[in-house]
């Protein structure tokens, strides 16, 4: 692929992620996000962040099984955006929900296992997006960054637990997340599985 | 031989169009795909709207101002009926707040009965029309909590619970009232899944059944109950969690042992039988010290019995609320 088709498909990956964030400001402007537009908006960022991280684990399996190995240009693009929603998402229930309190939102994560989750969730993508950089890749070199960047599963699986640990009883749309994790965690597990079963005395190349 | 393929000079598509033609298909895709995301977006995150339009509800009185009408008037902003229409949970039509109402438009109460039985002298099955006859409707004006922190304050139309209960004469060893909502999938698609244990089933302890706050409500903002609010006939306990509050009630029953209700028996340790609002107990997962007021930004701190402890906390006189949550 070309330079400039990856340009363009970057801008098509940035224009459309933003498309979500920028409908729910315009409704939050026109006071159309129902009755209860703090947790919409809440839940909305929140899902928006389950949603993009699969999208960033789901690069490896599609390129690796369709041979488009131009995906892999997006595939930190999509990462950016993941941690761009969770970092909204926060901020919304640190202010509108815990009305910007410091104490009363350290206060409240210590008694709510849900809450710890969701900062691990968070935290943990804290040194994927500083590291996002071509730079910080050279500095790092490429088998250090992919095994730090691991943790993007570290916070996929925290976020769809913290999202299951809220629901009162209808559990469907987290368990389709959860599936959804499930199936490209289980692609890398049976890659990595297959890959020491061929070549039994060299170490397998990181997935 | 001629080459027939071969492209002349004149057929090759100048550079500045052929770039042009690049720049214009790549704009077109560029917002083509913006506005498909959009419409998933929407799709997949509907929010509730539409006009609710029920018969207004004739001869609807106000309470009188005196000491034994306490708590029945509210003195705080009513919550819009747009919100109140399009914000409610009620899983038997479905699990999503914002689809409550769409999924219940059109739901048929005619020749609805209620069965009152049990521990009581007189039962009797009533029509919808019996049953409203019992006492004239009065307007109240309540706090409503839910068990998920947010609150609004609502107009109900209805009468004291202890109405009815007074003509079908409870027997001396009746402890409890079961109430029972309508099962039936045809018309409540949400009881299709296996969400809740359905038919919904409530209780009360006599004596909160008895308490005038205790509201047989018909109707809100002086109309008719829409569908998505319970149609055509619920319960409100104003200092309880609004899960108490339960709808499309087709069975009362008047029974000696406290009876199973569906949320606590869903989830014991979070949901109790009692479920009075209590700022102090938390859910095992959420904090109940504050809530959202719809209509409002930031959060009011949530009062003791839902602010109506004055009216009702003799009742629990000597109980430990903590462990009887």
């Amino acid at each position: 692929m070309k330079e400039t088709d990856i340009r363009f498909g970057k801008l098509l990956v940035w224009v459309n992620g933003a498309v979500p964030l920028t409908l729910l400001a315009w409704d939050a402007w026109h006071h159309d996000l129902g009755a209860n537009p703090q947790n919409f908006a809440i839940l909305t960022t929140g899902m928006m962040t389950l949603l993009f991280l699969m999208l960033t684990m789901a690069v490896t399996p599609v390129r690796k099984i369709t041979g488009w190995n131009w995906l892999l240009s997006y595939r930190r693009s999509l990462g950016l955006f993941a941690f761009g929603y969770a970092c909204v998402h926060f901020l919304l229930f640190f202010s509108l929900d815990r009305s910007f309190s410091i104490a009363g939102t350290l206060a409240e994560m210590v008694k709510r296992k849900y809450l710890i989750l969701g900062s691990i969730g968070l935290l943990v993508m804290v040194p994927l997006a500083i590291t996002s950089t071509n730079g910080m890749i050279k500095r790092l070199g490429g088998k250090r960054w992919r095994a730090l960047h691991r943790l993007a599963y570290v916070a996929a699986l925290a976020g769809v637990i913290h999202y299951y640990m809220q629901v009162k009883a209808d559990v469907r749309q987290p368990l389709v997340f959860g599936a959804v994790l499930a199936i490209l965690l289980g692609y890398r597990v049976l890659a990595y599985l297959r890959q020491t079963v061929r070549q039994p005395r060299r170490p397998g190349p990181a997935q | 031989m001629k080459d027939s393929n071969k492209i002349l000079a004149g057929e090759v598509t100048p550079a500045a169009t052929y770039f042009n033609r690049r720049t214009f298909v790549r704009a077109g895709i560029l917002a083509a795909s913006a506005v498909a995301t959009g419409l998933v977006y929407k799709r997949l995150n509907p929010v509730a709207s539409g006009k609710v339009d029920t018969a207004a509800i004739p001869g609807l009185t106000q309470p009188a101002a005196d000491a034994e009408s306490k708590g029945f008037r509210v003195d705080e902003p009513e919550t819009p009926f747009q919100d109140i229409t399009h914000y409610n949970n009620f899983y038997e039509f479905s699990t999503s707040k914002e689809g409550v109402a769409p999924a219940a438009a059109g739901f048929d109460t005619r020749d609805w009965r209620v069965s009152v039985e049990g521990l009581v002298r007189k039962p009797k099955v009533f029509s919808l029309d019996d049953l409203l006859k019992i006492s004239s409707p009065e307007e109240r004006i309540y706090r409503m909590r839910c068990v998920e922190a947010w609150s609004m304050v609502i107009p109900w139309a209805g009468y004291s619970l202890s109405k009815l209960l007074d003509v079908v004469e409870p027997l001396e060893d009746a402890k409890f009232v079961a109430f029972e909502t309508l099962l039936d999938p045809k018309r409540m698609p949400g009881q299709r899944s296996a969400v809740l244990d359905w038919p919904y089933v409530e209780g009360l302890r006599m004596d909160e059944a008895m308490h005038p706050l205790t509201l047989l409500a018909s109707g809100l903002y002086g109309r008719a109950l829409p569908p998505q609010d319970g149609a055509p006939i619920r319960l409100v306990v104003p200092w309880k969690y609004g899960f108490k509050g339960i709808k499309s009630i087709i069975k009362i029953k008047l029974v000696e042992a406290q009876p199973r209700t569906t949320w606590s028996a869903y989830a014991p340790a979070e949901y109790g039988f009692y479920a009075n609002v209590n700022p102090q107990v938390d859910h095992p997962r959420w904090s109940q010290a504050t809530e959202q007021r719809i209509g409002e930004s930031g959060r009011r701190p949530t009062l003791m019995f839902n602010g109506y402890g004055e009216e009702v906390a003799h009742l629990y006189a000597g109980m430990n609320l903590r462990t009887n949550f």
